[in-house]
């Protein structure tokens, strides 16, 4: 497949490459021992190391340092069991400090390498450069005057991995399923929420445009993009706008720009005197960061199987399709509940039950899997009844329906409402002896080799069964019955 | 090493540190003097020496990851000259800062 874009002067190609900002999941800050709750009362949850107050000093969160590595060692990347921290400075009113404590030429997390899922079934393999720990800021909060910006340090020196890929990326599409793959392991491993509503994953995004071969264009940097959706809707306006330029004469700017959701369009953030200069150097309030190969090999030992390897075991030992495997694989959350279906159950029936019918009510309902109103214990219950013949495929996916608005269990439902299949061929036969009577002309028809009719007759029995009927049962006695 | 008039200004527009116009060419030739002296140092041959991170012989301390600070708006916002506590919690305020 082709990522190539038409211009006029030819076929031009996209170059991306994403910065991830994504807070690390801890109960305290990077550097004091403030709370990192989400929506706290302003300035509550705020150290005086955080209020960057004179004299207070730094102190390193070991849990923290556990994440990067984790996460480090889950993007299949260099681990460096030595690392600087530096101050990136500048002027903000939400940075009270005057500069950001972060890590420039020595990250805690070097070079790795992801695999991303594109649409078509294919994967390509995206280059990570780094990765290192840094504070957040505060939050600027524009709305609640009209002179006026409030700010709320509850954000500030929280813990946040950036995670910066290399330009290996060609097309918005690429961009979604890298964004989508680190934020799945980030969850998988328990470092990172992945929450990008609540802000707790950002990403800034890099775009050039070039002709196939030619060295990389000059890129432009979009901020703080807090969707999958809007970085894709940015990509491909930043990508029209740098070909339009380049195609009347025009070169582009370096430059940082800001995506506008309301007009899907970018624009400038800061003009060009205005260009940063973070003037980085070691924080000397803060000593190399330095563990022993032993400390992380303590931490690859309690790795989860992530998703790439689980993907591979559901198609080799539960004999899952690739496409199964992989909507799957694709949330921690959605493996976790499967994997309790399908335990003791046939894999494929059980995959077949959590992305169909149970997917498509959580789909109608917009739940994600862990707000689901049924537990994948009552999701098997149900598979049970069906596997031991109490009630038939068909009158399950009624019963789910129910169960889903209820939360009532299956047994309970199919009991209460009277579900259950009729085996009992006395009954059964009952039924089949009173439509043959009742219509001797399509029992001719069928004699008289019109087999089609035979599926009518079934239809009839079941109508007389609201349903319940055993379908196999019925179809054989059928059978019998109706023989000259 | 020298230091122009216009580095001085730059530098002090991004310490946000207001100096005239008169002061700029004095101060580049006090910056350019302490740049000189201490330009000394490289003389010294430190190939084989590895860079110092500190005077301190000793580790990074590392802290439990526990919640043991916050929950002091009072205190963070005291010196704030224009703070706005108006219910939802206490604020600092600033001119309007908006791209």
């Amino acid at each position: 497949m082709s990522n190539l874009v038409e211009g006029a002067t030819g076929r031009w190609e996209v170059v991306i490459g994403l910065e991830v900002h994504a807070q690390v999941i801890s109960q305290s800050k990077l550097f004091s021992g403030a709370a990192t709750a989400f929506g706290a009362a302003a300035n509550s949850q705020v150290s005086l190391v955080d209020a960057g107050m004179p004299g207070m000093l730094p102190v390193i969160n070991e849990v923290a340092v556990e994440q990067a590595v984790r996460s480090g060692l889950g993007l299949n990347a260099k681990i460096n069991t030595y690392s600087v921290f530096d101050r990136k400075n500048y002027f903000y009113a939400d940075l009270p400090q005057g500069y950001q404590i972060s890590q420039y030429l020595q990250p805690i997390v070097g070079e790795g390498v992801i695999t991303v899922d594109l649409e078509d079934g294919s994967s390509r393999d995206i280059g990570v450069e780094r990765l290192h720990l840094e504070q957040d800021a505060g939050k600027s909060i524009h709305d609640r005057h009209p002179t006026k910006t409030h700010v709320d340090l509850n954000r500030s020196g929280v813990a946040l991995m950036e995670i910066v890929s290399k330009p290996d990326m060609r097309s918005a599409e690429e961009a979604g399923a890298y964004v989508r793959k680190v934020r799945a392991i980030l969850r998988y491993l328990g470092t990172c929420d992945g929450n990008m509503e609540e802000g707790s994953m950002r990403a800034d995004v890099n775009v050039s445009v070039r002709h196939p071969g030619d060295e990389l264009g000059t890129r432009a940097e979009i901020k703080n993009v807090n969707s999958i959706r809007f970085m894709q809707q940015a990509i491909h306006y930043e990508t029209s706008r740098q070909i339009d330029i380049l195609e009347d004469g025009g070169s582009i700017d370096q430059e940082t720009r800001l995506f506008d959701s309301q007009t899907g369009t970018t624009r400038p953030m800061r003009s060009k005197e205005e260009a940063h200069d973070y003037r980085y150097f070691p924080d000397p309030d803060l000593l190399p960061l330095e563990f022993s190969d032993e400390f992380v090999d303590g931490i690859r030992a309690t790795l989860p199987e992530l998703p790439d390897a689980k993907k591979k075991r559901y198609m080799a030992e539960l004999g899952l399709s690739e496409h199964d495997a992989q909507v799957l694989v694709s949330e921690r959350d959605i493996a976790v509940f499967f994997e309790e279906v399908a335990t003791g159950r046939e894999a494929k029936v059980a995959a077949n039950w959590v992305q169909g019918d149970f997917f498509a009510l959580l789909g109608k309902a917009e739940l994600e899997v862990a707000d689901s109103p049924i537990s994948a214990a009552q999701l098997g219950g149900l598979i049970d009844l069906i596997t031991d013949g109490t009630i038939s495929g068909k009158i399950a996916k009624d019963v789910l329906e129910t169960m889903f608005e209820s939360g009532q269990d299956a047994s309970v439902i199919v009991e209460e409402k009277g579900l259950k299949q009729v085996s009992d061929t006395g009954a059964i036969e009952g039924e089949i002896d009173k439509v043959i009577a009742a219509n001797a002309d399509k029992v001719a028809e069928f004699r008289g080799g019109k087999d089609k009719v035979l599926g009518w007759f079934v239809g009839q029995i079941m109508q007389a069964t609201k349903g319940k009927a055993n379908p196999q049962m019925v179809n054989q006695l059928l059978r019998e019955k109706l023989k000259p | 090493m020298s230091v122009d008039k216009a580095t001085v200004a730059r530098i002090a527009h991004l310490a946000r540190i207001g100096v005239g116009e008169d002061e700029l060419e004095p101060l580049a030739a006090e910056l350019s003097g302490i740049l000189n002296w201490i330009e000394q140092l490289n003389e010294v041959d430190t190939e084989t020496v590895p860079p110092m991170a500190s005077v301190h012989d000793e580790a990074l301390r590392w802290r439990a990851d526990v919640i043991n600070d916050g929950g002091k708006q009072a205190d963070v916002v005291a010196n704030a000259p224009d703070g706005d506590n108006d219910g939802d919690g206490a604020f600092f305020t600033v001119p309007k800062v908006i791209e």
